[in-house]
């Protein structure tokens, strides 16, 4: 891929700053050029990824030939500039230490109650580049404090220094200029504007980026000083886009999450639900490991709880569903892998809880599972095009959606509804009835292939691909038409490490096959077991598992991080719990699975154990251990006791050896399954067809216990174009029935197409599996009106 | 030297403001002149001329056209900054109210020299006077053919916007108005890109003064020899100076650059009931003070930037010695404070800070180290903040401090208005006792 790319080699100037000679690229910035040989400026408005805006002036410096002082952050360096900096210059000192008295003016001096305190820029730098004292004597200007921007985010506009990093941020990072600068002189103030709350998924991050306690969040004013946090590099857990965050924690209690720099990947930012849902982890935790007795589940001991699943799994056999969810690590996940093949002796393995096709199995085992890295972050920065296939960024991978914003470049939409989101990326959309992807792929309109026919062009595809009948196979059509490489984008953390390592039917780790006897060879010699004995032969996945549980087709289940509310089919889901004769659940909170389970097993948090996620490139994003001294285990040490207690051994079960037996594993070179070519799209009637998806804050369980975040999601409404909402009549409310029930719902007139209404797909008051008992691309009955 | 009325000479025909009485007085004649010239013809004419921008800084108008990209493939467009605000000037509104055609013209003229084909006049808000003189003024110029398509069978367009402001001392700064005009929060920009490469749109745009244009018409008529007959080789040409302040007859006089604030006063009527002057500002109150012993400095932009001051708008002030210095002082910074737009540290801070400790020595218990304190705290704007409203509001202090120190250290021992009787400066008070 990169040689598609012609290097821009950039011209390298001479500057002297402080005596010091160095050369640096055309282009840069004073403030950049000077951190280069160790001199720091101050700076409160200058932001590396926001544009430059010179209004704090805190960086003032000489430039020779150059009257007055210069800000460092909007000064390009040019060749033979000659500068000097406070190290240096008199001038640029005095300035500096001007600037910073002003600072404190009408910042109030409550350093010790303040959020900031200990962790900010005001007060380090007040402390490095200001004088000892200060000579103001009046009286501050005084703001109501604090008020809330909105639910998540609260400001204090007194200690705010007007750098503009936040309302910069807001309109040119995020694309949600909610908050702006209102009044002026010292009366300047971010605000927002009436009843429009700054409800912007990546709101949180103005609160880190603010060099001040101006914003602070809802969740964690006032619970911590930053000196006496402990600090743990860490990756979020909520979806692929793979973001460094910073885990904050004291007394064994998370208290906050940070995006954390991480270039390739998140830059420096990410979304509100990986910075503050975190509360679901500690709330409601299982303790201890249950057991059902007489129809109860009690606590047991682990040696009992071992036992009694150990015992009702050699019963069963390799009549056993393992369902792994899209959450584990990639480590833990392979434990799963192996504990199916190696110890059951089954193929029954999905870590997709949604729904799936078997067109959607193959073209994964084909053309994603186990291959290297082809598209990147960068590489999205870089496309000349890219085609968005059910797949909406903003709600489903934030960071791509950022990512793709600041590329401008040219993306289409293959999808029913041109969303915000969609717009704000200066996208347009390629229409398409749910359901119907193949119909548009197989004829797309020239410009697209053309455009596609770039290098670089890359199409990124969404989960929701798998219930599109003949979806995969034109989008490998596609591809192999116009060269242009596909990127495919799950939902959740642990999906792609998962189907990496063989988590899913038909699939060894690293791409294998299982059908095939070289690929089973080599993982046997790897765990240490007999090739004969691992399935030769692909079993279920996807709903065939819980429909053959439902059909008394298996004898057990093995259960892990699975909501059940994800499943697509919440009746065939209880039938499978009710007539499955033995369900073990391994997870750290309740659902309906640990509730019907005959033995439950309390798991590690992902703050309890280290391990990896691989994020939607397949790159690996791996993390350390919170809290250290943690007593809960990880799945696979867990799955590595049953093992034992089975009587059987396959390799290793700890995180460290489980990454060793993967590296020795590698990637499958050899002959890979086909690619799906045999589907097609259904022609559909004229009903209205349901278009959904997953909003980023909904009601997923892992949002849990956090009001506020909640409170900043998008309004759960149904949303029609402007003739549907004509022909009905111009109804406030709307009521969209299915199969099983309806919904009543605010109307919102959107770009959509015609006889497609869209609903979120699990939000409060809405959940489309649960609700109406309809799916993506159903024919539902939609009427004006209905109690909302 | 003698008045020498050029855009005020027919300022007393009572429809000077109409199409028709401003063509009885050769009114649209440059304009018919101008069209058939090579539009870098003109921009030279200008350029040899040597006219200064009028709106304060006096930068050379013709060699600002020059700075505009030609041939770039973008639309260019002309500003007029109509947004007089600026304290004790008020030169551009009586010039928009009694000669709006001159203003036209020269707009017309000005945007076929820089090939812009849209223009806009941004008014000040507060002046719907002004606004509607100049809407109308634009109004019978596109009924008689004079903007629009193909002017005077020339084939040259331009469209003129008439826009109003909303009330920003900030947005008479040409990048805050170009904002402001844009529909955005009118803040200076950051620098580069300058106006004449990236402006209004992103595209090359010149703002120029209301006098400034004013002037055009008649340089391009009259030639630069008549043009520079007039003021001194770095400052020439005319100007319309508003005198105001405690004068007997506060008025507008057109006279060349290089008179003298004593004969401006004499125009002016001297100094009401024969008192003395004790400080004036040539041209607003972004300017710093002179007192009586300047008094026969010509005016011009060489001269006041030797006296240590500069000639700003051309309006100059006049106080007697019923005024409090310290008072004066205060209501300047009061007023800086109070339109400090916020964007730059400097600025917003500073003038908070200033106009603080200036109303401690209003009250009579300002401290006499403070003194050095507002100097020093003046310097820490001055050159430091983003844009020139900053520069302007670290002005008046330190030349106050410089001819009047007595009287900020009295103010440390009793309120001004002990000393000063405030009733006594105000204008009607200087009437009664004549």
């Amino acid at each position: 891929m990169s040689e598609n790319f012609t290097t821009d080699v950039v011209p390298m100037v001479s500057v002297t700053i402080d005596g010091v000679v160095i050369e640096v690229p055309k282009g840069t910035l004073a403030i950049r050029a000077a951190e280069l040989i160790g001199i720091e400026i101050p700076r409160f408005c200058d932001h590396p990824l926001l544009e430059p805006v010179a209004a704090c002036r805190a960086c003032l410096i000489e430039v020779e030939g150059m009257p007055k002082p210069q800000p460092a952050c909007a000064q390009v360096v040019n060749d033979g500039m000659t500068i000097r900096t406070q190290e240096s210059s008199e001038v640029a000192k005095d300035a500096q230490e001007g600037v910073m008295e002003f600072l404190l003016i009408n910042h109030p001096l409550d350093c010790p109650v303040c959020d900031k305190g200990g962790e900010c820029p005001l007060q380090n730098q007040s402390m490095s580049a200001g004088r000892p004292e200060s000579r103001f004597e009046g009286e501050k200007r005084i703001f109501e404090k604090p008020i809330n921007v909105s639910a998540q985010i609260l400001l204090d506009r007194e200690r705010c220094v007007s750098c503009a990093r936040c309302t910069r941020f807001a309109e040119q990072i995020a694309g949600d200029p909610m908050i702006e600068l209102l009044e002026r002189g010292a009366n300047q103030q971010v605000g927002v504007a009436d009843e429009q709350p700054f409800d912007s998924y990546f709101s949180g991050n103005t609160i880190q980026i603010c060099p001040v306690g101006a914003l602070t969040s809802t969740s964690y004013r006032f619970r911590s000083r930053p000196f006496d946090l402990v600090s743990v590099p860490s990756t979020c857990e909520h979806c692929a886009s793979g973001c460094s965050l910073r885990t904050d924690y004291r007394r064994g209690e998370i208290t906050r999450r940070l995006a954390w720099d991480s270039p390739e990947v998140n830059e420096e930012w990410n979304c509100d639900k990986g910075r503050f849902g975190f509360t679901y982890l500690t709330d409601g935790r299982i303790t201890t490991p249950l057991v059902r007795e007489n129809g109860e589940l009690r606590p047991a001991s682990w040696p009992e709880a071992i036992d009694v699943a150990a015992r009702g799994l050699a019963a069963a056999g390799s009549s056993t569903g393992v369902l792994t969810g899209g959450r584990l690590t990639q480590e833990d996940a392979y434990g799963y892998a192996k504990f199916a093949r190696a110890i059951l002796g089954t193929d029954n393995i999905d870590f997709r809880a949604r729904a799936t096709s078997s067109e959607e199995t193959q073209y994964l085992r084909s053309a994603i599972a186990g291959t290297p890295v082809t598209v990147t972050y960068d590489a999205l920065e870089k496309a000349p095009f890219v085609l968005l296939v059910a797949f909406e960024p903003e709600d489903e991978s934030p960071m791509i959606f950022l990512r793709l914003r600041k590329a401008k470049t040219t993306v289409v939409s293959l999808g029913a509804v041109a969303t915000r989101g969609l717009k704000k990326m200066g996208g347009t959309l390629l229409a398409t009835k749910p359901g119907q992807e193949a119909l548009v792929l197989r004829a797309l309109p020239d410009h697209v292939k053309a455009a596609l026919a770039q290098p670089g062009a890359v199409i990124l595809v969404g989960e929701r691909i798998a219930a599109s009948a003949g979806g995969p196979s034109a989008l490998a059509e596609v591809a192999a038409q116009t060269g242009a490489s596909v990127a495919w984008v799950p939902r959740r953390a642990g999906e792609r490490g998962a189907l990496d390592v063989g988590a899913l039917a038909g699939l060894l780790p690293g791409g294998r096959p299982i059908t095939n006897d070289d690929a089973r060879n080599e993982v046997a010699g790897v765990w240490g077991v007999d090739a004969d004995a691992l399935p030769r032969v692909i079993g279920l996945s996807g709903e065939n598992i819980i429909n053959a549980g439902s059909r008394e087709n298996l004898r057990a289940f093995v259960i892990a991080g699975v909501d059940p509310v994800d499943l697509p089919d919440p009746e065939v889901t209880a039938v499978a719990l009710a007539r499955t004769a033995f369900i073990v659940s391994l997870d750290h909170h309740h659902s309906e699975f640990t509730q019907a389970a005959d033995v439950v097993l309390p798991v590690a948090l992902v703050t309890e154990k280290a391990g990896t996620f691989i994020d939607w490139e397949g790159r690996p994003r791996p993390f350390g251990q919170v809290f250290k001294d943690a007593l809960a285990m990880s799945d696979a040490t867990i799955l590595g006791m049953l093992a034992k207690a089975l009587g059987k051994q396959a390799g290793v079960w700890d995180g460290a050896g489980l990454r060793r037996e993967l590296a020795e594993l590698g990637q499958w070179t050899g002959v890979r399954e086909e690619l799906p070519s045999t589907g097609s799209a259904p022609l559909m009637s004229d009903a209205f067809r349901l278009a959904s998806w997953r909003e980023l804050l909904d009601a997923g369980v892992m949002q849990d216990g956090e009001p506020f975040l909640a409170a900043t999601a998008r309004p759960v409404i149904a949303l029609i174009s402007e003739a549907a909402a004509k022909q009905l009549g111009s109804p406030e409310t709307i009521t969209v029935g299915g199969p099983t029930g309806s919904v009543t719902l605010p109307v919102e007139i959107g770009d959509v197409i015609d006889d497609v209404v869209f609903l979120p797909m699990h939000s409060t008051g809405c959940s489309i599996y649960r609700d109406l008992g309809a799916r993506i691309g159903s024919a539902v009955d939609v009427s004006a009106g209905g109690a909302a | 030297m003698t008045l020498t009325p050029v855009i005020t000479e027919h300022w007393d025909s009572p429809d000077l403001y109409t199409l028709d009485g401003y063509r009885r007085f050769g009114g649209y004649r440059a304009l018919e002149k101008a069209l058939k010239l090579d539009p870098d013809a003109i921009i030279t004419t200008v350029k040899d001329s040597g006219l200064r921008g009028r709106g304060g800084a006096g930068f050379p108008t013709g060699l600002k056209w020059s700075f505009v990209p030609q041939n770039d493939g973008k639309p260019h467009y002309l500003v007029v900054n109509a947004d007089e605000s600026e304290p004790g000037a008020c030169k551009d509104i009586p010039i928009m109210m009694a000669n709006p055609h001159s203003l036209v013209e020269g707009v017309i003229i000005t945007s076929f020299a820089i090939r812009a084909s849209q223009a806009f006049i941004y008014i000040r808000g507060e002046v719907p006077n002004a606004l509607r003189k100049v809407a109308s003024a634009v109004a019978e110029a596109r009924r008689a053919g004079l903007i629009g398509k193909n002017i005077l069978g020339s084939g040259f367009d331009l469209e003129i916007v008439v826009h109003a402001g909303a009330g920003a001392y900030i947005c008479g700064e040409e990048t805050a108005l170009l904002d402001s005009l844009e529909g955005l929060r009118g803040q200076p920009r950051l620098k580069p890109p300058f106006p004449a490469v990236a402006g209004l749109y992103a595209s090359p745009t010149v703002i120029n003064n209301v006098e400034t244009i004013c002037n055009i018409p008649y340089i391009v008529d009259r030639g630069v020899d008549w043009f520079r007959q007039f003021g001194t080789e770095k400052s020439p040409g005319f100007k319309v100076w508003a005198v105001s302040g405690h004068v007997n007859n506060p008025g507008i006089f057109e006279a060349p650059l290089g008179i003298t604030m004593r004969e401006l006063l004499g125009y002016a009527g001297g100094v009401r009931g024969d008192g003395k002057v004790k400080f004036w500002l040539p041209g607003g109150s972004s300017v710093p003070l002179l007192t009586a012993e300047h008094l026969d400095l010509p005016l011009t932009y060489e001269e006041m930037a030797a006296a240590g001051t500069m000639l700003g708008t051309g309006t100059p002030m006049i106080f007697d010695e019923t005024v409090s210095v310290v008072k004066a002082v205060t209501r300047w910074l009061e007023f800086y404070k109070h339109e400090s737009c916020g964007k730059c540290t400097p600025c917003r801070e500073g003038t908070f800070w200033i106009t603080g400790v200036l109303e401690t020595f209003e009250h009579g218990h300002g401290k006499e180290s403070d003194l050095e304190l507002l100097v020093s705290a003046c310097n820490q704007i001055s050159g430091r903040s983003f844009c020139a409203l900053g520069d302007a509001a670290a002005t008046p202090f330190p030349a106050a401090l410089k001819y009047f120190r007595d009287e900020f250290v009295a103010a440390t021992e009793s309120p001004v208005d002990e000393k000063f009787d405030p009733v006594a400066s105000y204008i009607y008070a200087g009437a009664a006792t004549r």
